[in-house]
C-alpha cells in the first residue's frame, strides 16, 4: 500500500479497483433489495440485512473514501468516537422495551 | 497542516509515533481533508441520533408499524411491484458515487475537464435521486394520506420519522448536487491548477457520505 504515490499525500490507485468496488456495490444492494422481494422474515431477514449494509458500508468508507490508505493514528480518529454510539443504542433500546411493555399493560 | 515532520514508522508503532509527536498527528492528510472528515463525522452523529430516535418510537409503539415494503409499492402496468422506487433510487445512488470515484482518479491523473464532466454527471444523477424523492413524497402525502402526526396505515410515528429522515438525507444530496457544480466549474475553469486536485476528494469525501448515509436508511426504514 506504499506504492501508491502516497508520499505526496496522494489517493490514486488503480482504476480497476474502483469498477471491482462499484461492481460489488450494485451486487450487495441487489441482495438487499432480494430479501424484500422473497419476503424472508424473521432473524434470517435482520441478519441478511444488517450484514449487507455492514459490507456496503465498509467498501464505500474503505475504497470510495480512501480509509483502508489513510495512516491507523488518523483511521481511529475519524472511525472510533461513532462506537460510542453503540452505548446510546443500548440505552434506548432498554427504555424502550421497558416503555413498549408499561404501554402494553396500561393502554391496551 | 503541513507535512513537516518526518513520517517514522508503520502500524501501531506508526500510531504511537504519530500521536507522541507533539505536533501534527496526522501526516499526509491535509488541512481541508481532515475538517471536511471531522465535518462527516459530526453529521454522522446527527444521522444516528435520527435513526435512534426512529428506533425509540418504532419499539415503544403498541400499534402496529406500517410495512414499508408496501406502503413504497409502485403498480406499473398492472404489476405490483414491492419497494421498486426505493431500488431505483439506491442504484441512481450508487451510480453516482462510482462516477464520484472515477472523477477522484482523473483529477489525481491531472485531467481536469474530465474530472469536471464527471462531477456534472454525478450532480445530474443526485438532481435525479432528490426528484425521485420528491415523486414519493408527493405519492405519499397525496394518495397515501401519510401526514408527520398520522397516517392511515397504522403506527402514527411513522410519519414523521420518515419526513424528518429522508427530509434531512435530501437535503444532504441537494446541498451537495450544488456543492459539485460549484467546485466542477471551478476545476474547469483551472482554478487547482497550481494548487492540485485534492478539491476533488474531498468533495467525493462528502458525496460518498451521503451515499453511506443512504445504506442506513435503505436498510433501517425501508428493509428492516
Amino acid at each position: 500500500m506504499q506504492t501508491h504515490n502516497q508520499s505526496e499525500g496522494h489517493q490514486q490507485h488503480p482504476i480497476s479497483v474502483y469498477f471491482k468496488v462499484w461492481g460489488l456495490l450494485f451486487v450487495l444492494s441487489s441482495f438487499s433489495y432480494l430479501v424484500d422481494i422473497l419476503q424472508l422474515q424473521g432473524a434470517l431477514r435482520w441478519t441478511l440485512i444488517l450484514v449487507f449494509m455492514f459490507l456496503k458500508a465498509g467498501l464505500i468508507v474503505a475504497i470510495f473514501m480512501h480509509m483502508v490508505w489513510e495512516r491507523i493514528a488518523f483511521v481511529l480518529a475519524i472511525l472510533s468516537p461513532p462506537l460510542c454510539l453503540l452505548v446510546l443504542i443500548g440505552l434506548m433500546a432498554s427504555e424502550a422495551s421497558y416503555t413498549h411493555l408499561n404501554r402494553l399493560i396500561f393502554f391496551n | 497542516m503541513t507535512t513537516d515532520s518526518p513520517a517514522t514508522g508503520d502500524g501501531v508503532n506508526g500510531l504511537i509515533t504519530d500521536w507522541a509527536s507533539d505536533k501534527d498527528a496526522f501526516k499526509r492528510v491535509s488541512w481541508g481533508k481532515t475538517m471536511m472528515w471531522i465535518f462527516l463525522l459530526s453529521d454522522t452523529f446527527i444521522f444516528s441520533c435520527f435513526l435512534v430516535g426512529y428506533m425509540s418510537v418504532r419499539m415503544t409503539t403498541a400499534e402496529a408499524w406500517p410495512n414499508a415494503s408496501e406502503v413504497f409499492a409502485l403498480t406499473i402496468a398492472g404489476e405490483h411491484l414491492p419497494l421498486l422506487l426505493i431500488a431505483i433510487m439506491t442504484f441512481v445512488l450508487i451510480t453516482s458515487s462510482g462516477t464520484m470515484a472515477m472523477a477522484v482518479n482523473c483529477g489525481y491523473r491531472r485531467q481536469p475537464k474530465q474530472a469536471a464532466m464527471l462531477m456534472l454527471v454525478t450532480a445530474a444523477l443526485g438532481v435525479c435521486f432528490v426528484g425521485m424523492q420528491a415523486f414519493e413524497w408527493t405519492k405519499l402525502i397525496t394518495e397515501e394520506g401519510v401526514r408527520p402526526w398520522g397516517n392511515p396505515m397504522g403506527a402514527a410515528q411513522f410519519g414523521a420519522t420518515f419526513f424528518m429522515i429522508t427530509g434531512f438525507h435530501g437535503f444532504h444530496v441537494s446541498i451537495g448536487v450544488i456543492y459539485l457544480i460549484i467546485v466542477a466549474a471551478k476545476v474547469w475553469r483551472g482554478d487547482y491548477r497550481e494548487r492540485g486536485y485534492e478539491i476533488v476528494e474531498i468533495t467525493g469525501l462528502y458525496w460518498h457520505f451521503v451515499d453511506l448515509v443512504w445504506v442506513f436508511i435503505f436498510a433501517f426504514f425501508y428493509l428492516w
